[in-house]
């Protein structure tokens, strides 16, 4: 893990090059976050892709992993949380995301990270974020015409009446 | 089944056998030896020929036939010998493999015949967690069995959806008939053979168990409509590519 300095310094980095790659849109980093010894930035959404590849560049060449996440009640609602690791150094650092719920789309990083695909897949299918320029943006495990994103908080979490004996006549034909 | 058993009655000669005066070789002896033993005697040689006459004979054969009818006889040896289909979705699959394997060895009741399409089979084992989306796959495979068929849900998922009671699974008495239900998490091997064997004790006492009528399915059966249809009712046409 980079130690908190560490930390501030690739934000201080990614403002630089980024704040003078785009001046207009100001700092892709909003905040840095350390916590008991994982560093974590949180970066606007719209230059995710940007800065995935300073990160790259930096060593952070393998991406662990991809989440997302619901903050319900919380606005912006959804997340995404990138996991990346620097195989030399055996150094993670997390960069996150945050998404309105009314237009939960963020730019895909499939084309840089292949292995972000079925990973952006099951955020999609889960959580309903859109990943802009995915090759395939289709859902991954529930059946293609489900209805809704399953691990939503807001989500009923369903089920099925379990099937007794005693209750036999009850249950049967409230089949979905 | 009926079965008439007597004690045979006490037979004269000592012992059964060729006594050694006789060429036990010679071609005429053995054939006499043999329409002997079809009519009931003991083998004792040319010369002392053994015949069971007109009420012996009646006994003795009474005393060596099952008389039954012949729906018996058809779901006794359907109960001896079900086809399970190879075919497992979780770790409830691993305690299946067992039953089949050398402690409980489902191959002294006849059920080792594990046949890996469901055209050979006649018993489905549904031994793990059912997902919507695989819900119809295994319907598919259902209806593809051979009949009389028979299902066994295995462990508490494909019951009653265990502990994933959410928004993934179904439970299999929602989309197909099942006979017996094996409870546990998952089931040991025994339990599993619990059921196996209770199974067979259904298709014993009730050859039809008229699950047709209680599951609502008839016209699920997967005929051919006609001898010059293109295709089986429940095959998929051109195009079609659901559960593919």
């Amino acid at each position: 893990m980079p130690d908190a300095t560490e930390l501030e310094l690739i934000a201080q980095e990614l403002r630089a090059a980024e704040g003078s790659a785009q001046a207009s849109s100001g700092s892709p980093v909003l905040e840095t976050v350390f916590f008991r010894g994982r560093a974590t930035l949180v970066v606007e959404s719209e230059r995710i892709g940007a800065v995935l590849v300073r990160l790259r560049e930096r060593g952070y060449g393998f991406l662990a992993s991809l989440h997302g996440v619901d903050y319900y009640p919380h606005e912006p609602r959804l997340g995404v949380i990138y996991e990346l690791l620097d195989m030399h150094k055996v150094d993670r650092i997390t960069v996150k995301l945050r998404l309105a719920s009314a237009t939960p789309e963020v730019d895909s990083v499939t084309p840089q990270w292949p292995t972000a695909d079925h990973q952006e897949r099951e955020v999609h299918d889960m959580f309903g974020v859109s990943f802009r320029g995915h090759p395939n943006p289709r859902r991954i495990l529930m059946p293609e015409d489900y209805e809704g994103h399953p691990l939503r908080r807001d989500f009923p979490v369903g089920g099925e009446p379990v099937l007794f004996t005693y209750n036999e006549g009850e249950t049967r034909g409230s089949a979905p | 089944m009926e079965v008439r058993r007597e004690p045979l009655p006490p037979t004269s000669a000592a012992t059964p056998g060729v006594p050694e005066h006789v060429d036990p070789q010679a071609l005429g002896v053995r054939e006499l030896n043999a329409s002997q033993l079809l009519r009931g005697g003991d083998l004792l040689g040319a010369n002392r020929p053994a015949h069971l006459e007109a009420a012996d004979l009646e006994r003795y054969v009474q005393e060596r036939t099952l008389t039954t009818t012949l729906d018996r006889a058809v779901a006794w040896a359907r109960s001896n010998s079900f086809f399970p289909l190879s075919f497992g979705l979780a770790c409830c699959a691993m305690e299946q493999f067992h039953a089949a394997g050398p402690r409980l060895d489902i191959a002294r009741f006849g059920y080792e015949a594990f046949r890996a399409s469901p055209r050979q089979a006649d018993l489905i084992i549904l031994a793990g967690r059912v997902s919507i989306k695989m819900a119809p796959i295994i319907r598919r495979l259902y209806d593809q069995m051979l009949e009389p068929k028979w299902a066994i849900s295995m462990g508490a998922c494909c019951s009653s959806m265990g502990v994933f009671n959410n928004y993934a699974l179904v439970p299999a008495d929602k989309f197909m008939p099942i006979d017996v239900h094996v409870p546990g998490c998952p089931p040991r091997p025994e339990a599993l053979m619990h059921g196996v064997l209770k199974l067979r004790q259904m298709v014993q006492n009730d050859p039809d168990a008229g699950w047709r009528e209680r599951y609502h399915a008839r016209g699920t059966e997967e005929i051919l409509p006609s001898p010059h249809a293109a295709a089986a009712v429940n095959v998929p046409l051109e195009g079609d590519t659901a559960g593919a």
